[in-house]
């Protein structure tokens, strides 16, 4: 069948099994905006490309599909650029779509030129300048496998306008063959059988959990191993998600933001199992102030990771699932009693409570995040943005189903949380989506009421306000002798005002007293949005 | 820190040497020389690319490399069981006087003249890196003008081939 580069591209993200698209119309993408009017895939218009990318992860987050974003060239393209470092950094699979000058054009610096294949290179999986028409259909059929397999993470694809408009001879591509990307999917048999010495020999193994779990699909297979061997586990900030399943055996997360029974587990123990974490620096520091004699195992789908931050011992390349399950298949003789007695023992320590502290004027942000996971039962899907709401969060709010916890682990992205929010609510409707932001990071993005409002995207907003960007304050004040230079948010709009210009419901809540209610009332109605913002003292620590 | 020589195939079309570039500066990798070309397939460019570094580094460089979709082999040669080359084009002052002094120096490394003028000589010079050195030390003395050299080339000796 003759069609245009457009037409082709449109028919592809269909057969794709594309739902919804989050873009940005303009000159160089007109033509694919075009045929898109007469397609099935519903569209999303956010207030700006950035959310548009951000968007597009926290759908593929909640979903587990590869989500998809579409800009025009130039700043249209150039806007994208954070979610895509984003979304690499979390090895979240998304597909870029940008049009681009005609390709007579490019390199002449014409309007809104920008060479995005070669700026966003360093952080996108892979990413293509698509030259000739005939080529859309494999190319659009590569782009969404090597966003979805092996170590996922965003795929670029450029099109330039005479691309679009140009006719090809439209064959469906049956399957993908790429020579140089073949991810390992299974363990190698030797290793497998290394680590299952290991864990036989050890006293006091921990596993920590990271993101990639939840890349692998591996939440069930990692708490049916986990409860098998009675072995504790301690999360990353991206593990957090997907860890719910192990549930007594949960320690809570590792690193300078992270809880003491994490650290303490990963400080005692004989073998510590890292299961899809890079263990960046945030992590990084307690792996380093490991028991010298501890054996370190590093399961991983991408080789380069292994090694990378810290020594390994026994390295596993492949698929997490197929690995955990290679694993089980024969029995190990390990001694379950003493790991169950470990288990307790650590549990002491993450079952100490500590009071609340009851101020007249502001709330205790841990007891909200308490509050949020009581009333909801762990089953909302949380959606933060960057900075201390982010680490109260990831310490006190306990998702219950897996994929729960969308968050900015890599990159630490401001900005990211709204329009994550956005994407997860739309990839799963029937889901409260709460967002869990501060009132510097709300204001980067808050645009996106408007596409809330727009486009019917109930979210729940809790908006912490601390008048602060009180995790940079907490940095002036310990390493920079309490110079808060830069930290004061004076001048921010009446959140609840603003949410009322928008058309969005919102309330207010300074008194831990209060808000039990003020929570209540957020969630009340499912099907409409809702602001709280929480009135939070400048001076609260992040941990 | 040790020098690492690892040959490169890959997709040969456009842009893909600007990712190996990006990626080596973007890792803070050094690139102590990279020869590239196509191969005996069309399709498929090979590189020869010497890296300067510890073995955390090179075993880095070849993981990162590997990760790239349109490198399709990586192999690190051993340099025991290598042939490797490197051509230089060195263009030296060669007054009437000194003449015959430089063309018995090009003629005891077997390298060959292949352009003359008045004032200079210009030397075609190919083999191991160690072997380039020693010429242009002896050289050196009566002034290099220009210098210019394509970075190492390297296969594995007798029947080992990298795809192999």
């Amino acid at each position: 069948m003759i069609m245009t580069g457009a037409k082709a591209l449109i028919k592809m993200l269909e057969n794709e099994g594309v739902e919804v698209i989050f873009g940005y119309p303009g000159a160089a993408n007109a033509p694919i905006y075009d045929e898109l009017s007469r397609s099935s895939i519903r569209h999303i218009l956010p207030r700006g490309e950035q959310a548009a990318a951000h968007e597009a992860s926290g759908y593929a987050r909640a979903s587990g599909k590869v989500g998809v974003c579409m800009a025009t060239s130039g700043p249209g393209a150039t806007n994208l650029l954070t979610g895509i470092a984003n979304a690499y950094y979390d090895s979240t699979p998304i597909v870029a779509i940008t049009g681009q000058v005609a390709t007579n054009m490019i390199g002449r610096d014409v309007f809104q030129e920008v060479d995005i294949t070669g700026a966003s290179a360093p952080f996108c999986k892979h990413n293509y300048l698509v030259k000739d028409a005939s080529l859309i259909p494999k190319i659009v059929k590569e782009a969404f496998y090597i966003a979805s397999t092996g170590r996922k993470g965003p795929v670029l694809i450029d099109i330039p306008i005479d691309v679009s408009t140009a006719e090809l001879e439209f064959e469906y591509p049956k399957s993908v063959d790429i020579r140089g990307y073949r991810p390992t999917i299974k363990g190698h048999n030797l290793q497998i059988k290394k680590v299952r010495q290991a864990i036989a020999d050890s006293k006091a193994p921990v596993i920590i959990a990271g993101g990639g779990v939840g890349g692998a699909g591996a939440a069930q297979t990692l708490a049916k191993f986990v409860h098998k061997y009675s072995i504790p586990v301690a999360t990353t900030l991206m593990g957090i998600s997907h860890t719910s399943g192990c549930e007594n055996m949960l320690m809570g997360m590792i690193g300078t933001h992270g809880v003491s029974s994490a650290n303490i587990a990963v400080k005692k123990s004989d073998l510590i199992l890292v299961i899809g974490a890079r263990l960046g620096d945030r992590a990084y520091t307690t792996v380093h102030s490991q028991n010298p004699e501890v054996t370190l195992i590093h399961i991983d789908i991408d080789p380069a990771e292994i090694g990378k931050n810290v020594g390994t011992h026994i390295p596993v390349v492949g698929d997490i699932k197929v690995i955990l399950e290679q694993i089980m298949e024969k029995d190990i003789d390990c001694d379950i009693e003493g790991n169950k007695k470990w288990v307790e023992h650590l549990a002491q320590y993450r079952d100490k409570k500590l009071p609340y502290t009851d101020k007249e004027t502001t709330v205790n942000p841990r007891l909200a995040m308490n509050m949020l996971t009581k009333l909801t039962g762990g089953e909302a899907i949380v959606a933060t943005e960057v900075g201390q709401h982010q680490i109260w969060a990831a310490n006190h709010y306990k998702p219950s189903t897996d994929g729960g916890f969308i968050t900015s682990g890599g990159l630490g992205t401001m900005g990211f949380g709204l329009p994550a929010a956005i994407g997860a609510k739309v990839a799963k409707p029937d889901k409260t989506v709460v967002v869990v932001a501060g009132d510097g990071s709300f204001q980067m993005s808050f645009g996106e009421l408007a596409t809330i409002k727009q486009w019917d995207i109930p979210v729940k907003i809790m908006v912490f306000n601390n008048s602060r960007l009180g995790m940079v304050r907490e940095l002036q004040k310990k390493g920079f002798n309490s110079n808060y230079f830069s930290v004061h948010l004076d001048g921010s709009p009446d959140f609840v005002r603003l949410a009322d210009a928008f058309g969005i419901e919102a309330g207010k809540v300074s008194t831990n007293s209060q808000l039990e209610g003020a929570i209540a009332k957020m969630l009340e109605d499912k099907d409409r949005p809702y602001l709280l913002e929480i009135i939070v003292d400048s001076e609260e620590g992040t941990l | 820190m040790a020098k690492h020589i690892l040959s490169v195939l890959t997709e040969n079309k456009a842009g893909v040497l600007s990712r190996i570039s990006g990626l080596f500066s973007r890792r803070g990798f050094n690139i102590d020389s990279l020869a590239v070309g196509p191969t005996e397939d069309e399709s498929v460019s090979r590189m020869t690319i010497v890296v300067d570094g510890d073995e955390y580094i090179v075993e880095q460089v070849s993981k990162q490399l590997n990760k790239l979709i349109d490198v399709i082999k990586i192999k690190r040669l051993d340099e025991s069981e290598t042939v490797s080359r490197e051509l230089a084009l060195i263009k030296v002052n060669a007054p009437a006087e000194q003449r015959s002094e430089i063309l018995q120096i090009v003629d005891i490394f077997r390298a060959k003249i292949i352009d003359v003028s008045h004032e200079t000589l210009t030397v075609e010079m190919t083999g191991t890196t160690e072997k380039q050195k020693a010429i242009l030390d002896l050289l050196a003395p009566y002034g290099i003008k220009e210098l210019v050299k394509t970075g190492l080339v390297s296969l594995q000796r007798g029947t080992n081939y990298i795809n192999k």
